[in-house]
């Protein structure tokens, strides 16, 4: 039971090279899951790492409760954590895997075998608990590493790098749906490190987005789909992406390819290069009269909606085709949701003044 | 499409044929035909069926019991060597650091020993031990121990575990830090997170993912130390009486020493098809245990 402060954590792993993660604060809440998205590379791993201490940061403090844990060992942290391939012991069986942890820390008999059986009923594992976990699943063996983590009473938080990724695609669901059954069960803090944005929106209350090194937003799922603080959270998060195009910036008007398109908020001038203006395909739709005028690329069915690859100008971009319209040649206009239209200036967003 | 069939290629597999009968079959079975035959010089010979065998397997006789007692060093000193070799690769390897520029050097230095040839090891080593002028004998000497290794069955035995041991762990060195090194980072990082003590890691993590190179390096030093001829023959010459008179060893002097073929050959045979026999119980009993563990 912990919140996780993160106070000016920085790290790079060689005085020469740029650092890996670069400056951060953030408080990570008792009870709650957190999602860490981000492409390969982008310092996910790293930031786990220095929370659980297998990483001692090159910079700032990390507080567990109030008190500082920045240079404490792993092991005297109360922290689990599930790796990207399963990691079990293949000398033991399931039920001493689970044991272990305990054992090591000097817990009496009687005590393990309750909290073991109690683990294992949670993970469904209770019918493996005599196995030899060398044969079991990889499915099972990232169960009996969580069940490592869970068995330990005092655990305050549960991080996982990238668990899924040996999980045959059909399982993955359901261990998921574990995931998420454990923790309404436990009240723990969890922190998910993925590349994989369905399983972070799908798992965490809160989604951190990083790439290079830096944290973009931290937000809801809801709020990153709705309101993307960069344009790579915009590009990353939803399928397709968001469209971006570079525009010219004025007052509540933007200019792109020669079109006028009318903002709902006031703007001061922006640089010309770096402006670009963001909105979901999702709330752009074609409409066979007014608009801006497009032309049709391609109409891509999905079955639940259909979606049309557009020129606007020298941009391609996707929108949303309402389910009733009819396609005949390549001309149409595109509306866009006013209040749906963001503005971004060197990747990041700009707030207007709303009238 | 039916494949053509020609009798003919097996023309092209003749060489090879050849060459294994020249290089193995023929020695081979030159020494079979020496095991069931008596000679009486003049190169004649004739039939003596199971005889020699039958003499060699028996430790009432004079050669057999010869050949019982050079079995049984030889065992003890594989044993032995084994038995210090492994354990101590295994310790030097984990004392090697994983990363860094010292571990290029560090490799050449302990691989050194290996790459220098048996005869002149045997040398360099008949030298070092001298009680006069050898540093390792002198040194011992002046320590007040008893040290001689052409008088003392000792000295001379652990002068010949040593230098095997001196010649040989590098081997087991090189194969289990390959196998250490090959475990993946997230093992250790978990094992903290358990808080597993140092030995636990080790025997719940290092060893049993080291069984395989193991399997490799126990099977690699036994069949060499359960041969081992060079070291004795130049260090001690299998004295002092015949303290290191191991199989090998005892097998020369019997074969070219007395002339006596009939006993060497069958010698060479049953030596042949024990370190086959052992070679095969290590390797079946190291891979059945991975199985069992599998299911």
């Amino acid at each position: 039971m912990a919140r996780i402060t993160l106070d000016g954590i920085a790290h790079s792993y060689d005085a020469r090279s740029p650092n890996a993660l670069q400056r951060l604060d953030h408080v990570w809440e008792q009870g709650r899951a957190y999602a860490l998205l981000g492409p390969s590379g982008c310092g996910k791993t790293t930031l786990l790492n220095i929370i659980s201490g297998l990483i001692t940061p090159s910079e700032g403090r990390v507080l567990f409760d109030g008190s500082d844990v920045t240079h404490l060992p792993t092991e005297r942290r109360n922290i689990a954590q599930v790796f990207q391939f399963p990691v079990i012991y293949d000398t033991m069986t399931v039920a001493g895997n689970l044991a272990f942890p305990l054992k090591n820390r000097g817990v009496e008999r009687g005590a393990i075998k309750s909290r073991v059986a109690e683990v294992a009923a949670l993970l469904g594992l209770t019918q493996d608990l005599s196995r030899r976990a060398r044969g079991i699943t990889a499915e099972a063996k990232q169960k009996v590493s969580l069940g490592r983590g869970l068995v330990r009473a005092d655990v305050a938080a549960i991080l996982f790098d990238e668990p899924l990724t040996v999980i045959d695609p059909s399982l993955k669901w359901q261990l998921r749906s574990k995931l998420k059954a454990v923790h309404r069960a436990l009240d723990l803090l969890m922190i998910y490190v993925t590349h994989d944005q369905i399983e972070a929106l799908t798992f965490a209350d809160e989604v951190v987005v990083m790439k290079d090194g830096r944290v973009l937003q931290v937000a809801t799922p809801a709020r990153l789909f709705e309101q993307p603080e960069h344009t790579f959270v915009g590009y990353f998060i939803g399928s397709p992406g968001m469209n971006l195009v570079a525009a010219n910036v004025a007052d509540n008007v933007a200019h792109v390819a020669g079109h006028a398109i009318e903002l709902a908020g006031r703007y001061p001038s922006l640089p010309d290069k770096s402006t670009v203006l963001g909105f979901r395909p999702d709330y752009a739709s074609l409409v066979p009269d007014g608009g801006i005028p497009v032309r049709i690329r391609r109409l891509e069915d999905l079955g639940r909606r259909r979606l049309a690859r557009v020129a606007l100008g020298p941009h391609e971009i996707f929108a949303t085709v309402p389910p009733d319209m009819p396609i005949d040649g390549e001309q149409a206009g595109l509306t866009i949701r006013q209040d749906r239209l963001f503005v971004y200036a060197n990747d990041e967003l700009v707030a207007g003044n709303r009238r | 499409m039916e494949k053509p069939y020609n009798n003919r290629a097996w023309l092209m597999v003749a060489p090879v044929f050849a060459l294994v009968l020249f290089s193995a079959l023929l020695p081979m079975m030159t020494v079979v035909n020496y095991s069931v035959q008596d000679s009486l010089g003049q190169n004649q010979f004739f039939w003596n069926g199971d005889g020699w065998f039958r003499d060699l397997l028996n430790p009432s006789t004079e050669i057999g019991a010869r050949f019982a007692d050079a079995l049984l060093r030889n065992l003890s000193f594989s044993v032995v060597a084994l038995l210090i070799e492994i354990p101590l690769g295994i310790a030097i390897a984990l004392c090697l650091p994983r990363s860094g520029w010292t571990i290029g050097p560090l490799l050449v230095i302990i691989a050194l020993p290996m790459l220098i040839p048996w005869n002149v090891v045997g040398t360099i080593w008949q030298i070092f031990s001298r009680a006069d002028i050898g540093l390792f004998g002198a040194a011992l000497t002046r320590l007040g121990l008893h040290y001689n290794v052409t008088q003392e069955p000792i000295s001379a035995w652990c002068t010949i575990v040593v230098i095997d041991v001196w010649h040989w762990t590098p081997l087991v060195i090189l194969l289990v830090y390959a196998g250490l090194r090959a475990i993946p980072d997230a093992y250790y990082q978990a094992a903290r997170i358990d808080a597993a003590s140092r030995w636990a890691t080790f025997i719940n993590i290092e060893l049993p993912k080291l069984q395989k190179v193991l399997v490799i390096a126990v099977l690699l030093r036994f069949m060499e130390t359960f041969m081992i001829y060079t070291e004795p023959f130049v260090v001690t010459g299998g004295g002092p009486g015949s303290a290191t008179t191991f199989l090998s060893i005892d097998l020369v002097k019997i074969a070219l020493g007395q002339v006596d073929l009939g006993s060497a050959a069958a010698m060479s045979l049953v030596y042949n098809l024990i370190t086959l026999t052992l070679c095969w119980i290590f390797f079946t009993i190291m891979t059945q245990l991975d199985r069992r563990r599998y299911a």
